[in-house]
């Protein structure tokens, strides 16, 4: 029989660290701070409106890219929160979370053999979306000394008279990491320079705790080559719901839709009604789970300084991202070895590209009560290891 | 900070003021000279425990009263909601918009010792018009806390 396999996906490797994963779901005992999804429940009252939804029968399809309301709603949160005004009708696709829009959005734009810029430690699904669209991606290595913001110098020596998209991860998974204003208004110019477009995916922007993300796409001279991807899993606590909307110029929309419309149909229609209701009157929610988060960033920094491991302050999304250096392990190392030990997950950095090498990926979408038990065993182990390496 | 202070607090009393501050982005001292100022300006009114009692074999009866009363003049509702409020048994006391204009939360150790306050101490109130008396059967949330249900954490141990 011939190989079925296609040449293109199968050498792709899976996401993340396939080996630490299966130790850690066999381990039924182990605290995980592993989870990049908010530990909160989708507030009642959104979870109220798609079961009446359903109670309505509104359970057909939608319009290829989204309910109306849906994408009016979207419009005016992009108003309100980033002055950005979009048109319903061209500029917004509702999609299967953000990951689709990544996916199509890197499908309706690339050509064989267009460079895509992907700084990294990022989120796993740009570099093989990239793959499979036919791109070839260039990775940028983040610096923990620019508390892995992307510099503009760093984006100018990654450029090539190839590059077509820049990707954007900002508020940053696995970092924790923002880009401010001036950081922008820093890399606008290179990316004009360049004549770039922008991937910007925002899907944590609400969770900032500094000043308020901006978005590129703010910029002056930035909407025009913006795709701004978004949605509803982080800030609402909606993971499930698998819904999230991407934001661009409508050739660019067009384009997307169209493979939507092809590939996927339309989001789900519940979810679709739950988010119109998430949209309206979500922002009380947002606020509290976003103090919350807030206490329990503050806890763990204060916990890391106090064991001494060196750690930048991330203002963003629900992660710390600790350095391990000083043990002389890898990421991969450390995990396995704190999972066996004291029976706690965290995920290497290496999971999120080859520059998260040396820092451990800790959220903190997790109660105080666990945070504490967990930060105790951490610091536990920590010791010991230091205390073994004294007798060395 | 002072709104984010009470609302940590009114979910958890007992948090350690180190921490209270960690998470607060501030000093123990700060802290301690804010409560301490709420306290004596009177928004802290007090430290208590939330305790499921049906859990313990100690009879208790818990009921809501809808009072009706005349209010006097230049006085209004206070002095009667007072004359209810001392009774130690009385747990609260609210003034209520609508069909009635008491709402009083009682507890007893048994039907009769409610049903006796009732209708000997309340009813017989000057002031008092009718009373109408609702038992508590259960309690599924009280203060913003579901009582029986234990959260379990459904989410995957690992996700990127």
């Amino acid at each position: 029989m011939r190989n079925f396999v296609s040449d293109t996906v199968a050498p792709i490797k899976p996401s993340g660290i396939r080996k630490f994963f299966d130790i850690v779901s066999e381990m039924k005992d182990a605290i995980s701070l592993g989870v990049g999804e908010p530990d909160f429940d989708t507030p009642w009252h959104i979870r109220d409106e798609g079961i009446y939804s359903l109670e309505k029968g509104r359970t057909f399809y939608t319009s290829n890219a989204g309910l109306m309301p849906l994408r009016e709603e979207i419009c005016n949160y992009m108003k309100r929160s980033q002055g950005l005004t979009y048109h319903p009708k061209e500029e917004v696709l509702i999609t299967v979370g953000g990951s689709e829009a990544i996916d199509i959005g890197l499908r309706a734009v690339l050509n064989p053999g267009d460079e895509v810029l992907i700084p990294q430690p990022s989120y796993v699904s740009y570099e093989p979306c990239t793959i499979l669209a036919g791109g070839k991606p260039v990775i940028i290595d983040l610096k923990a000394e620019n508390e892995f913001r992307l510099t503009a110098q760093e984006l100018e020596d990654a450029c090539t008279e190839k590059t077509k998209v820049l990707i954007l991860p900002f508020p940053n998974n696995p970092t924790g990491a923002i880009m401010e204003k001036k950081d922008l208004e820093a890399i606008a110019k290179v990316i004009e320079k360049h004549d770039l477009l922008v991937m910007s995916d925002e899907i944590y922007g609400e969770l900032t705790y500094k000043e308020k993300h901006i978005s590129i796409a703010s910029l002056p001279g930035m909407k025009e080559r913006t795709i701004l991807i978004n949605g509803f899993s982080k800030a609402y606590a909606m993971t499930g719901w698998r819904l999230g909307y991407a934001c661009g110029p409508k050739e660019v929309i067009a384009q997307m839709t169209k493979i939507h419309q092809f590939a996927i149909m339309c989001a789900p229609t519940t979810s679709q009604y739950a988010a119109v209701e998430a949209l309206k009157n979500g922002d009380d929610d947002v606020a509290h789970m976003k103090e919350a988060y807030n206490q329990r960033r503050r806890f763990l920094l204060h916990r890391f300084k106090e064991m001494g491991l060196p750690c930048f302050e991330p203002f963003g999304a629900f992660y710390v991202f600790p350095c391990i250096k000083e043990f002389g392990m890898s990421s991969d190392e450390f995990a396995t070895k704190l999972l066996m030990e004291e029976k706690v997950a965290v995920v290497p950095g290496t999971a999120f590209g080859d520059s998260g090498e040396g820092f451990l990926r800790i959220s903190y979408a997790y109660s105080l009560d666990n945070l504490r038990i967990a930060l105790d065993r951490i610091d536990a182990f920590i010791k010991r290891l230091r205390e073994e390496k004294g007798k060395n | 900070m002072r709104e984010e202070l009470l609302s940590i607090i009114e979910k958890n009393s007992r948090i350690d003021i180190k921490e209270l501050a960690i998470i607060l982005g501030t000093n123990e001292e700060t802290v301690l000279n804010e409560l301490q100022k709420c306290q004596e300006e009177g928004i802290i009114c007090g430290y208590h425990t939330m305790i499921n009692w049906d859990k313990i074999d100690v009879e208790k009866v818990s009921a809501l009263i809808e009072v009706r009363v005349t209010p006097q003049r230049g006085e209004g509702f206070d002095k009667i909601a007072e004359r209810i409020y001392k009774y130690p048994e009385v747990n609260a006391v609210y003034l209520i918009s609508g069909g009635y204009d008491l709402l009083v939360s009682l507890e007893g150790k048994t039907l009769r010792e409610v049903s006796f306050f009732v209708s000997d101490k309340l009813s017989t109130l000057e002031t008092v018009i009718s009373t109408s008396t609702h038992f508590i059967l259960k309690k599924y949330k009280d203060h913003g806390t579901v009582l029986e249900k234990k959260q379990e954490d459904l989410r995957e141990k690992v996700s990127l």
